[in-house]
């Protein structure tokens, strides 16, 4: 299910004295199975665009065609619909939790979707069991005795129990140690691969999105500044720096060991990859 | 009081900390006999998974809690002495994960000044401590300036100024940088070092984030209510495995060192910084 956001400008209490334009003229096209990250700083429009592509939001002006649909020249019944294939899994989802049991919790989605008892029953199992839980030991368990890692994957697995074709998170992992983090974060990889939707992860670890995604959206004062891989995107050091921005740890290195070992890469930006990168231009 | 005494900001003596349950089995124990001090003037960083105890303790700095074995002491006062709760309160200020919870007034200086006007200070002081403490974070641009019209980064660092304000002679930060965006966390942690070496301040700083204390003094690991390790950054982190073991991590250069010495590389295992790599890769 392609995205693709035309001319897309969201301004904020328009004609009031708090007006804010935070989104102007948006353009980009998220392909289908692709895996995108986008950064900017607090107030760059980030939140305020992924609000848009399941249309939570009414752009001033533009539109985003999903799957060749304008989404805002729908009637309400069947935004409901695509809105059923377009999950969004906010910050701090916990907070969102309701139920009396894990199991209810994660089956609101798909019952709303009105799917029979079993077809519900089949994707809470599953997604349960893709967020790293064992399903017979929280199903009858209220979600607020978990620890707050565990509230974390139920209320994602929530979102994963619609089976959406198009999944968005805004920064799974703050707050979660780097166990959980690294856990949720595979877990999202391996289903992508798996099922080959499109994921938009909104994060501000550059480390996050320099190990998991295809291509990054850097956004700046509501404008795309760039649309493009790690490999670009992280060598451009000084315009990430001057809108707030940093790159991985290990791509800062590459640049400083370049005085001494000119012909070493600088579109480095894994643990991993540093140390392939090291060993080569040391063994030469 | 003795010399020993006066030298420790905070002492936690074999410390128990029960949360109670309805049935008494299920009962968690959050901190299981936990003994140890911080000395006036260090800074001291604490990591653990979730759930190992972290801000329990933290809690338990700023008498938010008590403990259900054991004693804190803060300053030299028992947290469980009701008569010096203000006095413990005001030694040892606390900052949390969500800067959006703790800014109380609708501009800049007037939530500076809630520490100290409900502190009682006369109103000329509180002047003065807010331009201070506003200055220290330097956010006296901004005083004027609606609080929600600010960055992550500059609320993190208002709240931190409410906190100066009421002259505290340590800060408990419970993971301040855990919402905030590479620029809002590089200000915050130069706020934090500035504070702990320019103005000699006690530091507790609770993270996930492993690089943000590799200048500490020293770390404490928690790990199912208990200290399992504890000593200066260069000999935590080398222990690379063990901390993953436990759901940790270790900053990316360490990291970086130790796979290039399972591949043979001849290199220090406890290098912690970019800096520390270009030297050791480049001599």
């Amino acid at each position: 299910m392609p995205v693709e956001i035309k001319n897309l400008t969201h301004i904020y209490s328009q004609g009031s004295p708090f007006e804010f334009q935070a989104l102007d003229d948006i353009n980009i096209t998220i392909e289908d199975g692709s895996f995108i990250g986008i950064i900017g700083h607090t107030g760059s429009g980030k939140s305020t665009l992924i609000q848009h592509l399941n249309g939570l939001l009414n752009p001033t002006s533009g539109t985003v065609i999903v799957d060749g649909m304008d989404i805002f020249a729908q009637k309400k019944s069947e935004l409901i619909q695509l809105r059923h294939r377009i999950g969004l899994v906010f910050q701090y989802p916990e907070h969102q939790l309701f139920e009396e049991t894990v199991h209810k919790d994660v089956a609101f989605g798909p019952k709303n979707q009105g799917l029979t008892e079993e077809e519900v029953d089949d994707r809470v199992r599953n997604s349960i069991k893709m967020v790293g839980l064992d399903y017979d030991e929280v199903k009858d368990k209220s979600p607020f005795e978990l620890s707050g890692g565990q509230m974390r994957r139920v209320a994602i697995a929530g979102v994963l129990a619609m089976e959406p074709s198009v999944l968005i998170l805004d920064e799974p992992t703050a707050g979660l140690d780097p166990r959980g983090r690294d856990e949720i974060l595979a877990q999202i990889k391996t289903m992508h691969q798996k099922n080959k939707n499109t994921v938009i992860l909104v994060s501000h670890s550059m480390e996050d999105i320099g190990k998991l995604v295809e291509k990054i959206l850097v956004m700046n004062e509501g404008k795309i500044v760039y649309f493009d891989t790690p490999n670009r995107v992280f060598t451009e050091i000084e315009t990430l720096e001057k809108i707030g921005l940093a790159v991985p740890e290990v791509t800062y290195l590459m640049r400083r060991l370049k005085k001494k070992y000119p012909e070493i890469r600088e579109d480095i930006f894994t643990v991993e990859a540093a140390k392939n990168e090291i060993l080569r231009v040391i063994r030469g | 009081m003795t010399m020993e005494t006066e030298k420790k900001m905070i002492e936690v003596q074999n410390v128990r900390f029960v949360y109670p349950h309805n049935n008494e089995e299920e009962n968690v124990i959050a901190l299981d006999g936990v003994d140890f001090h911080i000395n006036k003037g260090e800074f001291v960083g604490i990591i653990g998974h979730n759930g190992s105890g972290k801000s329990t303790l933290a809690k338990l700095f700023n008498a938010i809690i008590f403990p259900t074995q054991g004693d804190v002491w803060v300053n030299g006062f028992n947290t469980k002495d009701q008569e010096h709760l203000w006095d413990i309160r005001q030694t040892a200020g606390m900052v949390f994960q969500n800067p959006d919870n703790q800014l109380v007034a609708t501009i800049v200086e007037d939530d500076v000044a809630f520490g100290p006007e409900n502190l009682g200070v006369p109103p000329l002081e509180i002047r003065t401590r807010v331009d201070q403490a506003l200055a220290i974070v330097e956010m006296q641009a901004y005083a004027h300036q609606k609080p929600h019209q600010l960055s992550g980064g500059q609320k993190q660092r208002i709240a931190i100024a409410g906190i100066l304000a009421m002259e505290p002679e340590c800060i408990i930060f419970d993971e301040p940088t855990a919402m905030l965006d590479p620029s809002g966390r590089r200000e915050v942690m130069t706020t934090i070092r500035k504070l702990n070496q320019d103005k000699n301040m006690t530091v507790i700083h609770i993270t996930h984030y492993m690089s943000e204390i590799i200048g500490a003094d020293r770390i404490i690991v928690l790990d199912k209510g208990k200290i399992v390790m504890e000593g200066t950054p260069e000999t935590i982190f080398k222990n690379v495995q063990a901390l993953k073991k436990i759901g940790l991590d270790v900053p990316p250069m360490t990291e970086l060192a130790y796979e290039l010495r399972n591949e043979g590389i001849n290199i220090r295992d406890n290098i912690l910084s970019i800096d520390e790599m270009v030297e050791a890769l480049c001599q």
